[in-house]
C-alpha cells in the first residue's frame, strides 16, 4: 500500500475511535451519575470489557491462537492461584501466568 | 477510612502505581503491536501515532491485521472503530467516578482521549482511596505515564521485532489480557460482577453469530442482564 493510504488508515482509525469517546463525553453531561441509566451503562461497559478479555484469551485472533486452548486455560488458572495466593498481588499473578505460558509453549510446542 | 490527598503525594502515587506494573504491561504489549505494524508496512511514525491517537489495542490490532490482508480503506476503519466501541460506555461510566465538578468540554475530551482499559480498570480500583478533588490529577498522571510507556514499547517492538524467541513473545502477548482479568476480578458491586460473568458467557455465541459486532452485542445483552440481576437480592448475596 502507498504511504498516503497508510497515513489515511492511521488517521481514519484514530478519528473513528475518537467518535466513541466524543459520544461518551456528550452523553455523560446529560445523564444523572446517581441514576439507573448510569448504572446500566456501567454494567454494559463491564460486560463489553469482560467479553473482550475473554475473547482475547479463549478465542484469540492474535498469535495466541497458536497456543493450545488447554495451555491458555492452565496459565490463567495458575495466574489466579498466584494472585490470590500472594494476597492479591497483581505482579505475582501476571508473572506466574505469563511465565507458565512461555514454559508450557516451549515444552509442548 | 482516610483518603489520600495532596498534589505531591498523588503525583507520586500515580507514577509509582503506573510503573509498578501497568507501564510494563503496555510496554510489552505495544512491542507486539509495533512488530506487527512494521510487517504490515507502516512507518515508525505512523505506528507510534497510531498508539497515541487510537489508544486501544483491539482497534490497533484490527487495523494492522486488516491492512496486512489488504482490505479496503473503509473496511479497515470500520473494523477498528467497532473493536474500540467500548470507549463509549467506558467514558460514560468513568467521568462521574472521577469528578462531579463542572468540567469544560475541552478537558473532558482530553480525559476521554487518555482513557484506556488499563487506566479505567486501575482508576476504578484506586479512586475510593483517593480524595475526590485529586482523582483527576491521579488519572492524568497515570494515563500519561502508561501512554508514554506504550509509545516507547511500540518503537522498541518496531525496531527489534524478530529477535525474541517465539515462546517468550507469546508469553508477552499473554500479559495484557491476563492483567485485565486479574484487575477486574476485584470489582465489588453485584451488578458489575454479574455483568463481567455474563459478558464472558455471551461473547462466544455473539462471536459465532455476529462476528464484527460481537462486543457490542455482548455489552448490551450481558450488561443489561447483569444490571437486572444485580438488583435482585439473591444475586447480591451470591456475588
Amino acid at each position: 500500500m502507498s504511504n498516503e493510504t497508510l497515513w489515511l488508515i492511521v488517521l481514519g482509525c484514530a478519528a473513528a475511535t475518537f467518535i466513541w469517546r466524543l459520544l461518551g463525553v456528550v452523553v455523560v453531561k446529560k445523564i444523572n451519575p446517581d441514576g439507573a441509566l448510569f448504572e446500566w451503562v456501567t454494567c454494559v461497559s463491564y460486560a463489553m470489557v469482560a467479553g473482550l478479555i475473554f475473547r482475547m484469551i479463549i478465542m484469540p485472533e492474535s498469535r495466541l491462537a497458536e497456543v493450545s486452548l488447554l495451555v491458555r486455560c492452565a496459565a490463567v488458572a495458575i495466574a489466579f492461584a498466584a494472585y490470590f495466593g500472594f494476597r492479591r498481588m497483581l505482579l505475582a499473578g501476571v508473572l506466574a501466568g505469563s511465565v507458565s505460558l512461555s514454559v508450557m509453549v516451549s515444552w509442548f510446542g | 477510612m482516610t483518603q489520600l490527598s495532596g498534589t505531591g503525594r498523588i503525583f507520586q502515587k500515580a507514577i509509582v502505581d503506573s510503573l509498578s506494573l501497568p507501564a510494563f504491561i503496555l510496554l510489552t504489549t505495544m512491542m507486539g503491536f509495533g512488530s506487527l505494524a512494521r510487517s504490515a508496512g507502516f512507518s515508525p511514525e505512523m505506528s507510534a501515532l497510531a498508539t497515541a491517537l487510537i489508544w486501544g489495542l483491539p482497534g490497533q490490532l484490527a487495523m494492522v491485521e486488516l491492512t496486512t490482508t489488504g482490505q479496503a480503506l473503509f473496511a479497515i476503519i470500520f473494523a477498528c472503530s467497532l473493536a474500540n466501541a467500548r470507549f463509549f460506555p467506558m467514558v460514560v461510566s468513568f467521568i462521574p467516578s472521577m469528578t462531579r465538578d463542572k468540567t469544560s468540554f475541552f478537558k473532558l475530551i482530553v480525559f476521554a482521549q487518555l482513557l484506556s482499559i488499563n487506566s479505567w480498570a486501575m482508576c476504578m480500583r484506586q479512586f475510593p482511596d483517593i480524595a475526590a478533588e485529586f482523582r483527576k490529577l491521579y488519572f492524568v498522571v497515570f494515563a500519561t505515564s502508561i501512554m508514554s510507556a506504550a509509545i516507547i514499547g511500540t518503537l522498541i517492538g518496531y525496531y527489534i521485532s524478530a529477535i525474541l524467541p517465539d515462546a517468550l513473545l507469546l508469553g508477552l502477548i499473554f500479559l495484557s489480557p491476563l492483567f485485565f482479568a486479574l484487575v477486574l476480578s476485584a470489582v465489588a458491586r453485584a451488578g458489575e460482577r454479574a455483568s463481567l460473568i455474563l459478558g464472558c458467557a455471551v461473547v462466544p455465541l455473539a462471536h459465532l453469530y455476529f462476528p464484527g459486532v460481537d462486543l457490542l452485542i455482548t455489552g448490551l445483552t450481558g450488561g443489561s442482564l447483569g444490571y437486572l440481576l444485580g438488583r435482585t437480592s439473591a444475586v447480591q448475596r451470591l456475588l
